[in-house]
């Protein structure tokens, strides 16, 4: 398969993709209760059937559901346009891109710390193989895999607070809530450290072990005996040829974890009431706020099938075996 | 059963393997032995002897063995009967998931063509959408359609229906490589149908490969369920460990320093996920011939296995020093 191919069969994944979660969501969306024209007015406000049955017309309600109601609904969710909240009264969209700004930076830091780290041991656990490191850093994965995140989280958050004295809950002392950002970054970011170091405990094992496995990999191949017959040293040889052929892997299994990355913010923004899209997902769950709920899955879902995309391209751009033509 | 015999003494001799089964029988009779092992009900509340108080977040000390909680009821029994909840909701929910994934490896891998591409392009699409949230939003849609389904059963379903791509694309490289088998190929030849054959000679030969899978899934459904239980999406008349931490957070065990109320439930979590891992492992090491020579497979397919879809198969290995190349491991083949 030739390079081209492969680009294009990754995009028609993801389009395809994308679609399957539109479709599904459209269909959720009239499988719920949720009439359009309540979601506007709001539940409690009563109103005459005349003017009920108007604005169904005004919405396009009483056209059939499909094509018309599909194709209108595709058309307002292309413009950005996911409806309003019901829990805050508020377009679904402006709430998304209030609290988007919080969950990236505790994906970005979370990941960054596992990646850098993960990658670090697990090339050390892979030189040093069936050392006390080595057999340590296994054990470290085995345990964090099998921990569950939020649980974690909340050991965490008591011997964070209890020993350290660090914010156990939202993004930022609520008496520097609206001031600019760069006044309160000291704050910011002691509110970030306890959420980060849970999501980088949490993804670190995954991240050594699959550097491990390919650096053990990587050094059985016969460019690494050449490598040490020139006279480099262990290390060199592991820097200097390994590490770029070890680290392909790495980046697909940072693609392959973006949706657990979701999940993790979910489960981590909750425990610390972190004020970001995972916790607004669970607020929307547990109030019943299905436009809520359904933007914030549609802007989930297409963020992971995007980063996904641009994760593969990378590869095929990395992966020499990946010919191009 | 001699077949049998043969393995149980390959796998009594590593280390891990029965760590980790010790770790799963203990759970098991403490979710079996539930009503035995605690002299309480798990809705009794527990009363001070002398006042005649109820005992809300009792310490330890207080009320042995691990104390009571909000509402006063007796944490240890919680827990037992939660490992009901628990571990039939990860075992149903696994069998479920490896009942689909290994009908879609097989149809895939033994038709192949259209079939077997329809079939993997689903499974590419489900690997890539974000899975918590789409089972947030299903669970979400299936409780508005009121439907009396138990939200236990709701969670099954969701988990069993969902996790099964990995899977699927294990059984189906096996099949692949069965199907080009001389005995598949002569049954083909002599007229056998396809269901005859699937029956008869593919499944007996992947069965080892499912066995294994299975122990491993369960650990991911545990996992997947302890979580939406602490999202709430759990049955709170019957709390499994995740909806007792659910409990233990919402109602402020943390600010009252209840450390008897949140630990052991998330203690009880790592421990039997860390027994279906360490089995698995073991199982899978034994019985997936694909293991043993990893080294002419796909490279780029190797991390596919690595998410936390699954467990990290590389670790045992290393732990019990064994290489995957199967340098002891081959007796049971």
């Amino acid at each position: 398969m030739t390079r081209t191919d492969v680009i294009l069969r990754k995009f028609a994944l993801a389009a395809v993709t994308i679609a399957v979660v539109v479709l599904l969501n459209f269909i959720l969306f009239r499988v719920l209760p949720g009439d359009p024209v309540r979601a506007v007015i709001g539940r409690g406000v009563r109103i005459s059937a005349e003017t009920q049955a108007a604005l169904r017309v005004q919405f396009g309600l009483d056209k059939p559901v499909f094509p018309d109601q599909f194709i209108d609904t595709l058309g307002q969710w292309a413009q950005g346009n996911l409806g309003v909240s019901w829990s805050q009264r508020r377009p679904v969209a402006e709430v998304l891109v209030a609290k988007l700004g919080n969950t990236l930076l505790l994906i970005t830091a979370g990941q960054l710390l596992s990646i850098i780290l993960g990658v670090g041991l697990g090339l050390l656990a892979g030189w040093r193989r069936k050392t006390a490191l080595d057999v340590g850093a296994l054990t470290f994965s085995l345990i964090t895999w099998a921990t569950p995140t939020f649980w974690l989280g909340i050991i965490l958050l008591v011997a964070g607070s209890a020993w350290l004295g660090l914010p156990t809950a939202g993004s930022r002392d609520p008496g520097n809530v609206g001031k600019p950002m760069l006044e309160v970054l000291p704050d910011i970011a002691e509110h970030l450290i306890l959420p980060t170091l849970t999501f980088t405990l949490v993804y670190l094992g995954q991240y050594m072990l699959i550097m491990r496995s390919s650096v053990l990999e990587v050094l059985s191949e016969d460019y690494i005996l050449t490598a040490k017959a020139k006279g480099l040293t262990v290390w060199q040889t592991l820097t200097r040829h390994a590490l770029k052929n070890a680290l392909l892997p790495v980046v697909t299994l940072i693609a392959l974890n973006l949706g657990f990355t979701v999940a993790g913010a979910i489960y981590i923004e909750t425990v610390f009431s972190y004020d970001g899209l995972g916790r607004l997902f669970q607020e929307a769950l547990n109030r019943q706020d299905y436009p809520l709920l359904q933007g914030a899955f549609l802007l989930l879902a297409v963020a992971v099938v995007g980063s996904n995309l641009l994760a593969d391209l990378i590869y095929a751009y990395l992966d020499p075996r990946v010919k191009t033509t | 059963m001699r077949q049998l015999g043969t393995f149980w003494r390959a796998f009594r001799r590593n280390g891990t393997g029965m760590l980790g089964l010790f770790l799963l029988v203990v759970s098991v009779v403490l979710a079996v032995g539930a009503p035995w092992l605690s002299p309480h009900g798990p809705t009794d509340t527990m009363r001070d002897p002398v006042t005649n108080r109820v005992l809300l977040f009792a310490p330890p000390t207080v009320h042995g063995p691990l104390g009571t909680d909000d509402a006063g009821r007796d944490i240890w029994t919680l827990l037992t009967y939660g490992a009901r909840i628990s571990l039939s909701i990860g075992f149903l929910a696994g069998v479920l998931s490896i009942a689909v994934g290994s009908t879609v490896g097989i149809v895939a891998g033994y038709f192949g063509g259209w079939v077997d591409n329809a079939l993997m392009r689903v499974t590419d699409v489900l690997l890539v959408i974000p899975d918590i949230p789409l089972i947030l939003i299903l669970i979400a849609a299936f409780r508005q359609l009121d439907l009396g389904v138990s939200p236990l059963v709701l969670l099954v379903m969701v988990i069993g229906l969902l996790y099964w791509s990995s899977t699927a694309r294990l059984i189906r490289a096996q099949v692949l490589s069965l199907k080009e088998r001389q005995f598949v190929q002569r049954a083909l030849a002599v007229g056998a149908g396809h269901w005859h054959i699937i029956n008869r000679h593919i499944l007996p030969q992947v069965m080892p490969l499912i066995v294994a899978n299975t122990v491993l899934v369960m650990s991911t459904a545990i996992l997947v369920e302890s979580g939406l239980s602490f999202l709430g999406l759990g049955d709170t008349t019957q709390p499994s460990w995740g909806t007792m931490i659910n409990f233990a957070f919402s109602r402020n065990a943390v600010s009252n320093g209840a450390w008897w109320y949140y630990l052991p439930p998330g203690l009880a979590i790592v421990w039997v996920t860390l027994g279906c891992t360490l089995v698995g492992n073991v199982l899978e090491e034994m019985l997936n011939p694909r293991l043993t020579r990893h080294h002419l497979e796909g490279e780029a397919e190797l991390p596919r296995q690595a998410g936390r879809g699954t467990a990290p198969t590389e670790l045992l290995a290393a732990l019990t020093g064994r290489s995957r190349n199967g340098e002891d491991s081959g007796d049971t083949r």
